[in-house]
């Protein structure tokens, strides 16, 4: 073992240049390729663990299930005769994602329901594994800044996502024109598309929130259950517990007036939209299914004079703009913690 | 003298209400291998961390190859290796994959990547392991690959924590004589923090005894010994039988004798001068029979047993 000269044989140019540029004035620490090989790396370790394997061909199997339902589901009407239900209905080809037969649930049950497991399966360990794994110090030792490995991570599942969704939509969409016949609008194919955006959003707020548990827990199997325990909290009792509230806060007996009941009823449904769960059912709901007009109570004289029909693309948007943001902006909140608790917190791997 | 690569100045670190590190200076010259020794928990890796501007100091500066790590960690971690405690690298890519990833961080372009990686592992003795996981490594080639990492971005100064921590014996052997050479043949610092007395009396230039996030004593071996024994320089190992108080006692008599302390194997006489004949003598006089008399050299064991010794009595 001779570890002579090995500086007089690797004179590299990467490593001569940087430290030129060390002894200049201006110090730009210019190291995106840095950035992209952390992405790069954590994306390979992603598609290629077992666990993101296994999630992915549930999520596959369940999207060919629901395609399989809504098939049957339009067929069926179609051929039974009661073609005058679906006919005033011009937006057939969104049903492929919302119709169920119901024997196998919709492709958005599916989505809401497996879309947060997904998230949650890419964040809960990517800080805290590394940590367990002694290879955060390691890589803390490398001439990066701190953050770089944070959002790296943060994009890297991101990018899954994206992938993910965009292609079951499209893989929906081809399979429904193939067995159907029908093409969709182009107004049917952006909502689709805004759909799943807004799917997107909605997982990386499960992504997010199992990566500031990932910083915040040392231990990955805590940070998996305490993200699994508030995605269960919000998808079963929240509702129970908005449900229980509502009694009281609609009791017959304490309503004095129209507006009374119009304000309580309001009430009731932003404690609803606290969580990111309804906040996304909703979004679904309008986007994909034109004639829901309303996401809150409609009085009488509201409803006077407007013209039965679906609502047109920018205002099924416009209606969903708050849900949108507020998801958006829950989801960065969850970053935003996690980030300054990274940027604060200890390298130390013990 | 040739200027300090690594110099740091009243250097503190505070957790709450507790120093992990207290006023610390240090300076290490360019080329020397400078070992960081103290019990667990002495504040080592935090000052360590400090130094890779991993972590704040509570006040002080601390500057690597003039460079303030506070200020600017990036440019002081892209010339300076760092080998952590308990390292580890991803299980699931081969050692050599994992090397190629730590030079994708320093910027080194792919070519030159691989050709060094495939040069770093033949030093390490690892081109046979090179194409296997990690995940499948021995605690050695774990430790072996980690120097090479630590190479791949080729530092200036090479700092390593408990390098031989949990390696047996023919390894550490084989480690430190890398790490020599590394000084030596290339002229990297290295700096080392061990609690492995032998080890790092083996290959440090200079030692400093750190204990309570204090630097208490700081030199090399000969003048560190000098530095705490100044009263009793000389230990004698005596072995005879039968040992008797009456034995001991006129050893305590002797002129110069310090202390005696009676173990396992014979006696230690502590002593200002050497005064084994009149020892041997007094063994004789009592019929007692001598079998081994010697004098001990102070090795940094018994330097830093001394050091603790002295700090209990306070």
């Amino acid at each position: 073992m001779n570890l002579a000269n090995v500086k007089e044989k690797f004179n590299f140019k990467g490593i001569i240049r940087n430290r030129e540029t060390e002894e200049g004035t201006v110090h730009t620490v210019d190291n995106r390729a840095a950035f992209f090989a952390i992405i790069r790396k954590e994306f390979t370790d992603s598609i290629k663990s077992w666990r993101i394997i296994i999630l992915l061909a549930i999520i596959l199997l369940a999207c060919f299930g629901s395609l399989y339902t809504a098939v049957t589901a339009i067929t069926d009407t179609l051929d039974s005769g009661a073609a005058e239900e679906l006919g005033g209905n011009t937006y057939l080809f969104l049903q492929l994602f919302t119709i169920s037969d119901g024997i196998l649930p919709s492709f958005i049950t599916f989505v809401g329901f497996l879309g947060p497991l997904f998230g949650i399966a890419l964040g809960f360990d990517a800080i805290n594994s590394e940590r367990n794994r002694g290879t955060l110090s390691r890589l803390m030792a490398q001439p990066i800044p701190r953050d770089y490995v944070l959002n790296a991570k943060f994009i890297a599942a991101l990018l899954l996502n994206v992938i993910l969704f965009f292609s079951l939509g499209f893989i929906v969409m081809a399979l429904g024109i193939l067995i159907l016949g029908i093409p969709p609008t182009t107004e049917e194919f952006l909502r689709v598309m805004f759909f799943l955006v807004v799917c997107i959003v909605y997982i990386a707020f499960w992504l997010n929130l199992g990566i500031l548990f990932s910083v915040v827990f040392k231990n990955s199997a805590t940070s998996a259950l305490s993200s699994i325990a508030v995605w269960i909290f919000f998808n079963i009792f929240y509702s129970m517990i908005v449900q229980l509230l509502s009694r009281s806060i609609l009791n017959p007996e304490s309503i004095t007036s129209m507006a009374d009941v119009v304000n309580r009823q309001g009430a009731v449904l932003n404690l609803m939209r606290l969580s990111p769960n309804y906040l996304f059912t909703e979004s679904t709901t309008i986007l994909l299914s034109p004639s829901v007009r309303s996401l809150g109570p409609l009085t009488m004289e509201q409803a006077v004079g407007a013209v039965a029909g679906p609502l047109p693309l920018s205002q099924s948007l416009l209606l969903i703009w708050p849900q949108l943001t507020g998801l958006i902006a829950a989801t960065l909140i969850c970053f935003a913690i996690a980030y300054i608790i990274f940027m604060r917190q200890e390298i130390r791997s013990n | 003298m040739v200027a300090p690569i690594i110099e740091l100045k009243n250097v503190s670190k505070q957790y709450d209400d507790q120093f992990a590190v207290n006023n610390l200076s240090l300076s290490i010259p360019k080329g020397e291998i400078f070992g960081l020794l103290g019990p667990n928990g002495a504040g080592k890796t935090t000052t360590i961390l400090m130094m890779l501007g991993l972590s704040e100091p509570t006040s002080g500066s601390i500057r690597v190859s003039g460079i303030d790590s506070v200020r600017r960690p990036i440019e002081v971690k892209r010339m300076v290796g760092y080998l952590p405690d308990n390292l580890g690298f991803y299980q699931n890519m081969t050692g050599l994959k994992n090397l190629l990833y730590t030079a994708e961080l320093n910027n080194i372009p792919k070519e030159t990547a691989k050709e060094r990686a495939d040069y770093l592992l033949e030093k390490v003795n690892l081109t046979e392991a090179a194409n296997k996981k990690t995940g499948k490594y021995s605690r050695g080639m774990k430790q072996r690959l980690g120097l090479a990492d630590v190479l791949m971005k080729n530092p200036e100064v090479v700092i390593l924590d408990e390098p031989t921590l949990g390696i047996d014996p023919e390894g550490v052997r084989e480690l430190l004589k890398m790490i020599r050479e590394l000084s030596e043949e290339e002229g990297i610092t290295v700096l080392l923090s061990s609690h492995h007395l032998h080890q790092v009396q083996q290959i440090c230039d200079r030692v400093g005894i750190f204990v309570k996030g204090k630097l208490l004593a700081e030199g090399n071996i000969k003048s560190l010994a000098k530095q705490l024994f100044k009263d009793n320089t000389l230990v004698i190992h005596v072995e005879a039988s039968p040992i008797e108080e009456a034995l001991l006692a006129n050893i305590r008599s002797i002129p110069n004798v310090k202390k005696v302390v009676q173990e396992k194997s014979g006696i230690d006489v502590y002593c200002t001068e050497d005064v084994s004949p009149v020892i041997s003598e007094t063994i004789i006089d009592l019929g007692a029979s001598l079998y081994h008399i010697s004098n001990k050299h102070f090795g940094l064991d018994e330097i830093y047993h001394r050091y603790f010794e002295g700090r209990e009595q306070q």
